[in-house]
């Protein structure tokens, strides 16, 4: 059953600030949060940039010589959580969601507009109180993953400051993933099936089925913890008897999940970016909504591979590497139907299209690692070590970041009417390309010769490799100048875009370019081939 | 058609060829000093040359389509309407489901050979009077049990220093001395936070866990100095916890033993 909206009652939008204001305002346009989200990631992002740059020349010289070691600690804690909690997740789920789903399912808002604004107005304050807990008593230092019994003995208040952070991310989160779900499920205009909706849609129905079942269990343990740390109970605290594995089987049992999180939305964005610039149908629909629901299924039991040298028992090791390396077969499904989309296409080579297929190269890279990485014999020797820093990378900047980059070129014409300068774009996309594989490729090398993550200093041995992916950090910092330059010149001087300048199928470009307050003039249309290219409905346009 | 066809398979036997050859003349690996270490570089060496046969293959069909099939100026329309096709998807269901069952299984033997698939239950003489449940790591266990040379060392690490406590000399080290060619059995217990025991020449790495001994076994095969690290976050000093195992001839270790050696304090 579909319910019908009625635009007079949805939102009263005569109370709603015009222009650029009503980004600053509590709005329930899911077209502006979803701006907001992006917005206030990407800012988020550039903070966690700026901490990722000052590891990387920390780790320039062999010795701890840039920054004080505990300050080093407090960086790279704050570094990863910013990444994921607030850039990564936040953009590919809140922002990408929220702007592209109504139009998706034919909706003119998501499902709860007022629960979907407070998701958003969560993320600023507890953002930028994690930020400013670095001049409390010094910010969280042991590490994103918060491992007791360290996270317990180190300064509490920037451990404590950390956990309600993270839980009003996590809550932010599970708003969001309620939402979708509602959305997708209940908000589709009649007529539309569940089989006929964009790929992005089912990206994000599995998305948020585990956002829903995982990131309680996630906030749970992180409430243990701040009570073994201000009020001495003993839940993973080893002196009162408490067991520091426990954290891990629990944190983690969140915290891989997160990673699918993190991909599975990029996987449906780049499903839509993919068609509409090859010029070819999306290969394999029905099998690539299957191997997201796989992915989930799985993404659900492999968590104890983050533990293989934890002191876990031989069956739990074999069970947890067998479960882990069979992502790799949905996973790879995809990617061959990406290819197979890409096969005899008309394909146009932009910015979106470079950033998209650097994405198939980087993610094959880090998931061919993945694999390697899910057999314990080979996991025991580089486990916490810069291998596994590569591996990760290459996952979530290679893969994730890569999307994003590829989508806000894609959809930009969307929200803006704008074109973007292609000619920066692919400035934009060559720098990063090269900075990204310079800095990562040869931490592999590093992990596996004998330097282990989250150091502030190393043997002389590892300097010649060091510098050379500090300069491709260098490189991915310098990579945002011409983005940056190309955003705002574009925004204001921009060539036109028309209403649907890539000539695309799928329902938001059935609409003016920026698009009016509820989606539609009129009815929304009934799209029942969002990917039919090479056929009649591709040709009447 | 034909033709075509020709060229996939030289292509095809092109990424073998090369993925086989970089396999077999690039290493990547430090030493091989312990039983552990050349087992470890088999596996290792058929998952690169697997990684590197399938990602040479998806960059190449990546971007000889963005070649191949890129939009002419003069060109208009769109690509062929072919939505899918159900053989190539099966074809590229189940051969990765064989590659990642035949991996799955041959890692299952190297952990095997490795010795991690067996229950600890052998009875040392430092652990035989307690119940506590101790998690093994990686642990070579060769079918006569414990030889008489076997060797039972405590480890215990702290922030930010390893300790080696060897029971039959009442001594303790912050070197870690072994004889080499000799089986030793390591029982580690943390005094404050996780810490982890790896040295990398010798494909081994466990967490040291306070309140949850762990049983780490190894032998060592060459004489030489090598760095103990550790892998697991653990304070602010995290990068400089370091110490040195000392592989040496048993001669040599028996001198470096009986020096350190105490008497029993009888009481």
């Amino acid at each position: 059953m579909t319910i019908s909206i009625d635009p007079q009652k949805t939102n009263n939008e005569s109370l709603q600030p015009k222009g650029w204001l009503r980004y600053f305002s509590f709005s329930l346009d899911h077209k502006v949060i979803g701006i907001q989200y992006l917005v206030c990631g990407f800012l988020f992002y550039l903070i966690g940039g700026t901490l990722a740059s000052a590891i990387r020349i920390e780790l320039a010289s062999p010795m701890s010589d840039f920054m004080p070691r505990d300050v080093y600690n407090q960086v790279l804690t704050l570094h990863g959580t910013i990444m994921i909690f607030l850039w990564i997740v936040p953009v590919v789920n809140g922002a990408f969601g929220n702007y592209l789903i109504p139009f998706y399912v034919g909706a003119r808002d998501m499902a709860f507009p007022r629960l979907n604004a407070v998701a958003f107005w969560l993320i600023p304050p507890s953002g930028l109180m994690l930020v400013a807990s670095y001049f409390v008593e010094g910010a969280a230092q042991a590490g994103w993953t918060a491992y007791p019994p360290l996270s317990i003995t180190t300064p509490q208040s920037g451990q404590i400051i950390w956990i309600l952070s993270v839980l009003l991310l996590g809550g932010s989160s599970i708003f969001g993933g309620i939402n979708f779900i509602a959305t997708i499920i209940k908000l589709r205009r009649p007529g539309l099936k569940l089989m006929q909706l964009p790929m992005y849609c089912w990206a994000m129905l599995g998305t948020s089925l585990l956002v829903v079942l995982s990131t309680p269990v996630l906030a749970g343990t992180l409430i243990l913890l701040s009570f073994d740390i201000i009020a001495n109970t003993g839940f993973f605290n080893p002196v009162l008897g408490g067991n520091v594995v426990v954290y891990q089987h629990l944190f983690w049992f969140y915290s891989h999940p997160a990673v699918y999180i993190m991909v599975l939305p990029a996987f449906g964005l780049v499903s839509e970016i993919l068609p509409v610039h090859a010029r070819k149908p999306l290969f394999g629909y029905t099998t690539m909504v299957f191997s997201i629901m796989g992915i989930v299924v799985l993404g659900l039991v492999v968590w104890a591979h983050h533990m293989f040298t934890s002191g876990t028992p031989p069956w739990m090791r074999l069970f947890f590497t067998i479960a882990t390396a069979f992502i790799a077969v949905p996973t790879g499904i995809k990617f061959f139907n990406w290819v197979a989309t890409l096969w005899g296409g008309k394909i146009s080579i932009n910015s979106a299209m470079l950033f998209s297929c650097g994405f198939i190269i980087n993610f094959v890279f880090g998931g061919i690692t993945g694999v390697a990485l899910a057999q314990v014999p080979f996991d025991i020797h580089v486990h916490d070590t810069y291998f596994v820093v590569a591996h990760f990378h290459y996952i979530v900047y290679g893969g994730t970041v890569f999307i994003i980059f590829s989508s806000i070129y894609h959809w930009f014409p969307k929200v803006t009417g704008k074109m973007l300068n292609e000619k920066l774009g692919i400035l934009h996309f060559v720098i990063t390309f090269i900075g990204f594989n310079l800095c990562f490729a040869p931490q592999h090398w590093l992990g596996l010769n004998g330097m282990p993550r989250r150091v502030a200093e190393y043997d002389p041995q590892f300097q010649l490799v060091n510098q050379i992916s500090s300069l491709g950090a260098l490189l991915m910092a310098i990579s945002t100048i011409p983005f940056l330059i190309n955003v705002f010149l574009s925004v204001r001087n921009g060539k036109n875009a028309g209403d649907n300048p890539w000539n695309a199928l799928t329902p938001e470009w059935l609409t003016s370019s920026p698009p009016p307050v509820e989606n539609w003039e009129g009815e929304a249309p009934l799209v029942e081939e969002p990917y039919g290219y090479g056929k009649e409905i591709s040709e009447q346009k | 058609m034909l033709n075509k066809n020709i060229y996939l398979i030289l292509i095809i036997s092109l990424v073998f060829a090369i993925s086989f050859w970089i396999g077999f003349n690039v290493n990547l690996l430090p030493a091989e000093a312990s039983i552990n270490a050349p087992i470890y570089d088999e596996l290792f060496k058929i998952l690169f040359i697997t990684g590197l046969i399938i990602f040479i293959g998806m960059t190449i069909a990546v971007i000889y389509s963005l070649f191949k099939f890129r939009k002419r100026n003069d060109q208009i329309g769109d690509g062929i309407a072919l939505e899918g096709n159900l053989s190539l998807e099966i074809v590229w269901t189940i051969i990765p489901s064989i590659i990642v069952l035949l991996i799955g299984l041959y890692s299952y033997n190297i952990y095997d050979r490795m010795g991690g698939m067996k229950e600890l239950n052998h009875n040392h003489e430092m652990m035989s009077s307690n119940s506590e449940k101790i998690w093994a790591g990686i642990s070579q266990t060769s079918d006569n049990e414990i030889a008489i040379n076997n060797l039972s060392i405590e480890v215990s690490a702290m922030q930010f220093a390893f300790l080696f406590n060897y029971p039959k000399g009442n001594f303790i080290s912050g070197e870690l001395h072994v004889p080499v060619d000799q089986k030793v059995t390591m029982k580690m217990e943390s005094k404050d936070v996780i810490h982890a025991f790896w040295v990398p020449e010798f494909r081994i790495k466990q967490d040291i866990i306070p309140g949850q001994p762990t049983i780490l076994n190894f032998t060592p095969t060459k004489v030489g100095k090598y760095p103990i690290i550790c892998a697991e976050l653990c304070g602010p000093y995290h990068g400089g916890m370091r110490a040195s195992i000392i592989v040496e001839e048993e001669s040599d270790y028996n001198e470096w033993f009986n020096k350190n050696t105490k008497p029993e304090v009888k009481l």
